[in-house]
């Protein structure tokens, strides 16, 4: 094998290579210049191109899962594709649980699986599973690659059908022969793509004129915005302030759209749903006008779906025709990207000169919800309150570089409800899957886009359990990642479930032998600390952000505090629970509602 | 709180469109003829819940490297619109058409009918097989196989005919479908 310095671009089209180094320089072509992953017998001969490949950097992660997690980190921070390299079976199937999470979420990922040899393929071969079978659904895309020849094209073809139209993961599988075999290479834009893809994003101007006609002729208007914002783009986050402040409406979002508009501005309302906040519910329930924008009515966000805001007329764009209908009957849809219909919006709306005050009693009703402080919580001088902790978290990073990623359950939510981002690409979370052990290795795919930035893992004591083996990764590359333990010694959003809905049978949820998570911190060669005191937490946090370290903040919350506000399951957004009314909370879930997850 | 939300509770799965009726359906899709195709149909169909009341699929141009899948299914307007959105969805789709009730849409389906009867049987079978345009394709001492096609519902006439006759079994091969005119799918 050759180190192979970039040739000039007349004379790549007829340069021969192996499988393997096909796809190495495919990654380079194609701009990646890092990736996650662990190697195995059916992709050795890749390994062997990549030690001869400087352009690229290997993360090397300590389970496959952690690699994907790291390569959707990586994806959602930077806005490029994540990429992955595992060995067949175990290495495919370990991958499979970040594949669908990528596939839930929108994110783009590139995933090369090695394959045994196509002469051993179906005879139940050591190391050998189906993977194109596996991940069939559970992918945007995905290809076996039988003949070398084709390798190129499928490479750069994998890379604009993950990026483009609704972003997802796309795996190839590459079997061993196939990786040995040579072929000519061709480069993006020689090869000749294998189908016919072609996502709409232009906007039809017909549906613009009729939504922004619906627009200025509202009276309660709203916007409900996605991830799809954040996928189109930051030009698209910058358009949707605009847009905001063009029809001075209100704008909530979904948990996977938070920092696509700026939480300090007096538009934002929070997050709508399950725990999102009193005013964002309320408002998307009594609204005449819904702008739904890259969200896809998630039963998280619409509650009791024929009592979810009845009075609307919807307006819904989205770049994924099966989003569109698919739960709330769409009034005027719009097919398009996020970016370019609400840049069309804007055009079609400047003219109409909307004076703000014409929306002066929705925004009155709008306050007297907002007075409720939903957010509230009682206050304590000797434990330390999970929101305290996001809280302070959030206070003593203002101003900093931070990105926030997250695991799954109580502590996801209070981060969420209590952290509060201006910008997009801060925030990263699984919020489709909803897997517990996202939010560690994911955390160190953006410090190793972001070197340089503070990024914090908030996690919960159970979730943190799932990935924690990526410490040891963290460590090994460098990767000063932060991880803010909210340890309340349960499985908090179970716990929670189990005393709303099943009768305080706690069955299960209690995280029985804890380790130390100081010492275990220790053990990887992290710093490990502990906060149990609210007095102490600030100079914890300051700490943990200045050393140069992984640290692992071990935070003593409270432990059976609940997260509120609440939609509880089969109720309308009008019906929410607030935390004051936590004591009987029992007795207003029917026992519809308890057979909902 | 109000008793009326708990006697009337609803999922938060419940999609609201119960007071639709279902339908037949005739789907004609266009997909590149490639390893796994027929298994990102069928696996979209199972996955989301979707009935397969038939399916066809068989290369249809070589040279362009195309398969036609003719697949019949059952749904409310709602479910139907989703199933087209997400057929067309799939990166190895070039084209779907909801070619139920199109005035121009032809469909045809063809049957192999083992029928066993003696005697008078068997001529009640050749004449009712003669008003079906039916051929006898094999046929021995005790038995016939007919092959008839054509519209679905004239086969399960045919068949239901034949089941007093001595009805053995029936093969078939699924809907296909066509439009009429010079224009392609």
């Amino acid at each position: 094998m050759t180190v192979h310095p970039t040739p000039p671009a007349d004379q790549a089209a007829t340069e021969i290579l192996t499988g393997a180094q096909i796809v190495v320089r495919a990654l380079v072509d194609q701009g990646v210049t890092d990736l996650f992953g662990y190697p195995g017998g059916a992709v050795l001969p890749i390994y062997d191109a990549l030690f001869h490949e400087p352009r690229l950097r290997h993360i090397l992660v300590r389970h496959e899962q952690g690699a994907t997690h790291a390569a959707e980190g990586y994806a959602r921070s930077t806005g490029k594709v994540g990429v992955v390299l595992v060995t067949s079976g175990p290495g495919a199937t370990n991958a499979v649980t970040g594949i669908v999470d990528a596939l839930m979420d929108s994110i783009p990922l590139v995933v090369i699986t090695g394959q045994v040899p196509t002469h051993l393929i179906g005879t139940d071969a050591f190391q050998e599973c189906d993977t194109v079978g596996i991940t069939r659904s559970c992918t945007k895309h995905n290809y076996l690659v039988k003949d070398v020849a084709d390798l190129p094209r499928v490479m750069h073809e994998a890379f604009r059908i993950a990026a483009t139209g609704r972003p997802g993961p796309v795996v190839i599988d590459v079997p061993k022969d196939v990786q040995f075999a040579s072929a000519p290479y061709q480069g993006p834009d020689e090869a000749p793509p294998l189908h016919d893809y072609r996502p709409k994003t232009a906007p039809d101007p017909r549906a613009i004129a009729e939504a922004a006609a619906l627009i200025a002729a509202a009276k309660r208007p709203i916007f409900y915005t996605g991830g799809g914002v954040i996928n189109a783009g930051r030009g698209a986050s910058a358009t949707l302030r605009e847009l905001a402040k063009l029809t001075g409406a209100p704008v909530t979002s979904t948990l996977m759209g938070l920092g696509a508009f700026p939480a300090d501005d007096p538009a934002w309302l929070g997050m709508v749903g399950m725990h999102g906040t009193f005013e964002a519910n309320n408002a998307l329930h009594d609204c005449d006008v819904m702008v739904a924008i890259g969200a896809r009515f998630d039963d998280r966000v619409t509650g009791r779906l024929d009592a979810f805001s009845p009075g609307s007329k919807k307006i819904h764009i989205d770049i994924d025709p099966s989003s569109i209908g698919k739960v709330v009957r769409a009034d005027v849809p719009i097919l398009a990207d996020a970016g370019h219909a609400m840049a069309a919006l804007v055009q079609a709306l400047k003219p109409e000169r909307l004076r703000a005050e014409r929306l002066q009693p929705w925004w009155e009703r709008i306050e007297t919800w907002r007075a409720r402080k939903c957010l509230a919580y009682r206050r304590s001088t000797d434990i330390i309150k999970p929101q305290y902790a996001i809280e302070r978290l959030f206070a003593l990073t203002r101003g900093r570089d931070v990105y926030i990623t997250t695991e799954v359950g109580q502590h996801q939510m209070w981060a969420a409800q209590h952290f509060h981002f201006n910008e997009p690409h801060r925030w990263m979370t699984s919020g489709g899957l909803g897997t517990m052990g996202y939010g560690l290795p994911a955390a160190v795919g953006v410090q190793a886009a972001h070197p340089k930035s503070l990024v914090i893992d908030i996690a919960g004591d159970a979730s943190v359990q799932m990935t924690i083996q990526e410490l040891s990764t963290a460590i090994q590359h460098d990767l000063p990642i932060k991880v803010f333990i909210l340890n309340n010694e349960w499985m908090g959003m179970v716990r929670q479930w189990q005393q709303l809905l099943h009768g305080e049978r706690y069955s299960h949820s209690y995280s029985a032998s804890l380790p130390d998570f100081v010492k275990l911190a220790e053990a990887y060669g992290a710093m490990g600390l502990r906060a149990s005191h609210p007095d102490e937490l600030d100079g914890l946090i300051e700490e943990m952000i200045d050393t140069p370290l992984p640290v692992v903040l071990d935070c003593r919350v409270e432990r059976t505090e609940n997260c509120f506000p609440m939609i509880p399951s089969g109720r309308a957004h009008n019906d929410m629970l607030l935390g004051e009314d936590a004591s009987d909370l029992g007795a207003v879930i029917g026992e519809a509602g308890r057979r909902l997850v | 709180m109000s008793d009326q939300r708990d006697e009337a509770p609803a999922s938060a799965y419940d999609m609201g469109h119960a007071e639709e009726a279902e339908d037949l359906a005739t789907f004609a899709v266009l997909v590149d003829n490639e390893p796994g195709v027929l298994h990102r149909v069928v696996g979209l169909f199972a996955a989301r819940g979707y009935n397969i009341e038939s399916l066809t699929v068989a290369e249809t141009d070589r040279k362009a490297r195309t398969s036609r899948i003719t697949i019949v299914t059952r749904g409310t307007p709602h479910v139907l619109a989703q199933i087209e959105a997400q057929l067309e969805k799939m990166v190895s789709t070039r084209h779907v058409q909801n070619v139920t009730r199109d005035p121009n849409g032809l469909e045809r389906e063809l049957a192999l009918v083992k029928v066993r009867g003696t005697g008078d049987d068997r001529t009640e079978a050749r004449a009712l097989a003669d008003i079906f345009r039916a051929r006898v394709i094999d046929t021995n001492s005790e038995s016939f196989i007919f092959e008839v096609s054509g519209a679905p519902s004239k086969i399960d006439k045919f068949v239901d005919l034949m089941r007093p006759i001595g009805l053995v079994e029936v093969s078939r091969t699924g809907v296909l479908s066509i439009e009429r005119g010079e224009l392609k799918l």
